[in-house]
């Protein structure tokens, strides 16, 4: 029902294709539609589902700021009445900009995105006693969302050089094993950090091995390779690891490490600089792998060789090494993601425990159109609407979690078949190449 | 495998197996010689030609059903590696491997001997039982076990045969268990015409849970591969909402839904009187299941569908060109793989489980992939895959139970022969076996894929 909705803010602004003065291509109806339609469900649904007089309560403190936000009783019916009116006047002003054949900035898209959350928050917490804890959801939504930034990473590296990367389900999978185990055996949770990209790293070197030498068709490697982490993690895991639980298999958590100052930010603080440092490490990982892909001359290579190898050859670039290298890379960069599962959230490996994550990082990819930015914004999304369901089924709202928790794939087969803008892989992914 | 002669048709669903033999021995370097062969490699067919044919002997060495066995001895091999290293024994014995290696080869061989022994035993035959009822009762379970598999795996096959990779014969189970098991337990019907209703439902159900990605693929262009995966999880958490639903839960008991009615219900396949005292529980599945087979055969080597569907995968611009509806075929072609996955599903609901559960649809969608793939995408390959996962599935958990050795060992085993078998140089450089490259088959291939490249 929402489901056209929360994309909006996953989308970043198509770039300006127009020069002033020439005349303006048509714009497509897409975006005012949707706002039309969060509006439209908003009125619908959560207005007539509010009763009226009822509070809904945001709590925005955790207690390690400079000054604690009091909790924030809202009144909800006025509340979601105006997010409406929001959402109205941007659909309205998203149609003018439509007939002057223009493109709804950015912000607006996030206006609209936060203000259909909030007033489904608003409906959701209406009259009852649990307070809708703000800081715990977007910690939550960041935590979930984690593994799938360092996942769509892994698979905007291999697919950007023409290498689909499926095995990101076993290079997580495999890479929180490692760290699970290595960390145990070594006794500090920073040595999982190193195994962790190892690990991965092994297992995307198995998926070029095999992909590029011998040619086999990348999806089924990536499959074959996931079945295959699943089944040896898991053996290990019954045998090794359960006779030896001290040695092996000892929860070894890595440490917060609040920033100083900036820790301390109300609700931004705690959400984003009170972690540990593997998230710090992924922020690092985000505008470097922007920067390196789009600035830099192995970002260079490395989409040639993913968009039109023959020609990279032509000029001397090395495509299979070039692509050996980066899908090597990838696997590394998934395996530390991975390392979250265990060292990352303080657990002990458990069996399949990155549980189909790889491929929510691969839709969160493609929902990023092969950016990273894009796909962190769409890995967020998914943190989010995740997190939303699981507190949401705490407070127990109206709505089956079940519902919320398949949007995000409803939303990713709604981007891939075109709803949300065009997405394009690189040409030659999945293609192998060899020299004529 | 070599039967068929039809070379402009096998060419792009046989790439992935004839441009990996071609490429054998340069492929270390990444420099095969063989520039045209850049097509999307996947599925298997004839590896030779009638007019160039070395020898028998040459023929069987380097035949593909021979590499199937090699690469299934060959990961049985490293599972038992496997198995070794995680035997206690055995470490305790390596701890003085220097001194005395034989006591780590011995326990380390013990190990891996009685995991398999008893997987046969799980498996196949069980000389240790006390009747001969109980004796087959391996076989039986192992067919039970490779029913749905077989089902599923032949969804899987037609679509790689038409170039689709049908990720989605999970969500299409589910889809499939969840209308079947409805269908079997709401109503109240005669007794064959419950069972056929049942039946018939199961597979509209997984054919529409297919046709999503199909139509999506044929109207917009969406790939197929993540639909398909996005669909299996929403099917998930379909499922676990269904469960909580009065009309599937009426007395809250958990998470499982009313049992099938008896009409409802596949009968069992081996009579008392053929084998007395038998608690087998192969149904009739089974039967349905050859027949599915038969029908995919028919489909993919008689019919006009097929034909058009084998054209599609091969090269859907030829397909186009010679004026088919490539986006008829492909949404055709995941309905079918659809059906047969909702008839999988049928299997496990109105046949092995009886009711549906959260985990009806187990891990069946994901192995069919590998018994596809082992396949070859063909009918009776993928039935017999099927068979040797299914008595894989069934054997691992007697050696589960006798050896202590987890069932994931199976997982292990079964992505390592599906690896084997789409690298054959890997087995050949394992085992030193000729390679099956002749000049003459690589000139006729170089067709259409420059473009593609």
């Amino acid at each position: 029902m929402s489901t056209p909705v929360t994309p909006a803010p996953a989308q970043p602004a198509p770039a300006a294709q127009t020069a002033p003065g020439a005349t303006r291509p048509r714009v497509g109806w897409k975006t005012p539609i949707v706002y039309g339609l969060a509006a439209l469900v908003t009125l619908l649904l959560f207005v007539p589902g509010t009763p009226a007089g009822e509070q809904t309560t945001f709590q925005f403190g955790s207690g390690t700021e400079f000054f604690t936000i009091p909790d924030v009783p809202v009144p909800a019916l006025i509340t979601i009445v105006l997010l409406t009116v929001i959402m109205a006047a941007a659909a309205v002003w998203a149609v003018l900009l439509v007939r002057q054949r223009r493109h709804a900035p950015a912000w607006l898209h996030v206006v609209v995105g936060v203000a259909f959350v909030l007033a489904f928050l608003t409906y959701a917490g209406a009259g009852r006693t649990s307070v809708i804890p703000m800081v715990s959801l977007l910690a939550g939504a960041l935590a979930l969302s984690v593994p799938l930034v360092f996942g769509a990473m892994s698979g905007v590296i291999c697919e950007r050089s023409g290498i689909i990367n499926i095995a990101i389900e076993g290079q997580l999978l495999f890479g929180a094993f490692a760290a699970a185990v290595v960390a145990s055996a070594v006794g500090t949770g920073y040595a999982g950090l190193v195994a962790a990209p190892i690990a991965g790293g092994i297992v995307g070197a198995m998926l070029a091995w095999f992909a590029v030498s011998y040619r086999v068709n990348q999806i089924i490697v990536g499959v074959v390779l996931n079945t295959l982490i699943i089944g040896l993690t898991g053996f290990l895991f019954a045998t090794v690891l359960a006779d030896n639980k001290e040695m092996w298999n000892t929860r070894m958590p890595l440490p917060r490490l609040p920033i100083p100052l900036l820790s301390e930010i109300p609700v931004v603080g705690p959400v984003l600089f009170n972690q540990t440092i593997l998230v710090y490490l992924m922020y690092a990982l985000i505008f470097g792998l922007q920067f390196m892909l789009f600035r830099s001359r192995w970002g260079l290579r490395t989409r040639a060789v993913g968009e039109h190898p023959k020609a990279a050859d032509t000029v001397g670039i090395k495509v299979n090494v070039r692509r050996v290298w980066n899908t090597i890379l990838g696997g590394a960069i998934a395996g530390l993601g991975g390392a979250f599962f265990t060292v990352g959230s303080g657990l002990a490996f458990g069996r399949e425990m990155s549980a189909g994550q790889g491929y929510i990082a691969l839709a969160a990819m493609i929902l990023g159109k092969w950016n990273p930015y894009g796909a962190v914004a769409a890995a967020l999304l998914f943190g989010f609407s995740k997190n939303l369901g699981n507190v949401l089924s705490t407070i127990g709202s109206g709505v089956p979690s079940e519902i919320l928790l398949m949007l995000p794939y409803v939303i990713t087969i709604f981007a891939v078949a075109g709803f949300v803008g065009r997405v394009r892989p690189p040409a030659a992914e999945g293609v192998p190449y060899t020299k004529s | 495998m070599s039967d068929k002669h039809d070379p402009s048709l096998s060419e792009g669903s046989d790439a992935g197996e004839e441009q990996a033999n071609v490429a054998a021995p340069p492929a270390e370097t990444g420099t095969g010689t063989d520039g045209a062969d850049a097509a999307p490699a996947g599925t298997h067919g004839p590896t030779h030609r009638e007019q160039d044919r070395p020898s028998v002997l040459h023929q069987i060495l380097s035949g593909s059903a021979l590499m199937s066995v090699l690469a299934i001895v060959l990961a049985l091999f490293i599972g038992g590696l496997l198995i070794a290293f995680a035997d206690q024994e055995t470490r305790d014995a390596s701890g003085y491997f220097f001194s005395r290696p034989t006591d780590t080869l011995a326990a380390g061989w013990s190990a891996m001997w009685d995991a398999y022994v008893a997987m046969f035993r799980g498996s196949v035959f069980d000389w240790q039982a006390a009747s001969f009822a109980a004796m087959i009762k391996p076989l039986t379970e192992s067919l039970v076990f490779a029913v749905p598999l077989i089902l599923a795996g032949l969804g899987i096959a037609v679509g790689f045969r038409a170039g689709l990779f049908n990720i989605g014969a999970q969500g299409q189970i589910i889809v499939g268990a969840i209308v079947a098991a409805w269908l079997g337990f709401a109503f109240d019907l005669p007794p064959v015409i419950h069972l056929l209703v049942a039946i018939l439902g199961g597979a509209i159900g997984g054919a529409v849970y297919g046709g999503i990605p199909g139509l999506l693929k044929a109207r917009f262009g969406a790939n197929e591969v993540i639909v398909t995966i996005m669909l299996n999880y929403i099917a998930v958490y379909l499922i676990s909402y269904m469960l909580k639903q009065p009309a599937f839960n009426p007395g809250r008991t958990g998470q499982r839904s009313p049992a099938v009615a008896p009409e409802a219900t596949y009968p069992l396949l081996v009579p008392d009187w053929l084998v007395p005292g038998n608690t087998f529980r192969l149904h009739w599945g089974f039967v349905v299941a050859i027949l599915a087979t038969l029908f995919v055969w028919w489909l993919l080597e008689r019919s006009t569908i097929g034909f058009e569907l084998r054209a599609a995968g091969a090269n859907p611009a030829a397909a186009r060109t010679a004026g088919m509806s490539v986006g008829r075929v492909i949404l055709v072609t995941m309905l079918i793989a659809g059906a047969l996955s909702g008839l999988a599903a049928t299997a496990q609901v109105l046949g092995t489980e009886r009711s549906l559960t959260a985990g009806v649809a187990a891990s069946y969608g994901f192995d069919a992939i590998t018994v596809a793939l082992l396949g070859r995408s063909r009918p009776w390959g993928t039935f017999f895959a099927g068979l040797l996962f299914g008595a894989l599935k069934a054997g691992g958990f007697l050696m589960q139970s006798l050896t202590a050795t987890p069932i994931d060992i199976v997982l292990v085993v079964q992505s390592i022969i599906v690896l084997l078998i789409a690298a054959p140089p890997l087995v050949r450089a394992v085992f030193r076996l000729p390679s099956p490259g002749s000049r003459s088959r690589r000139q006729s291939r170089s067709t259409t894929k420059e473009v593609t490249a």
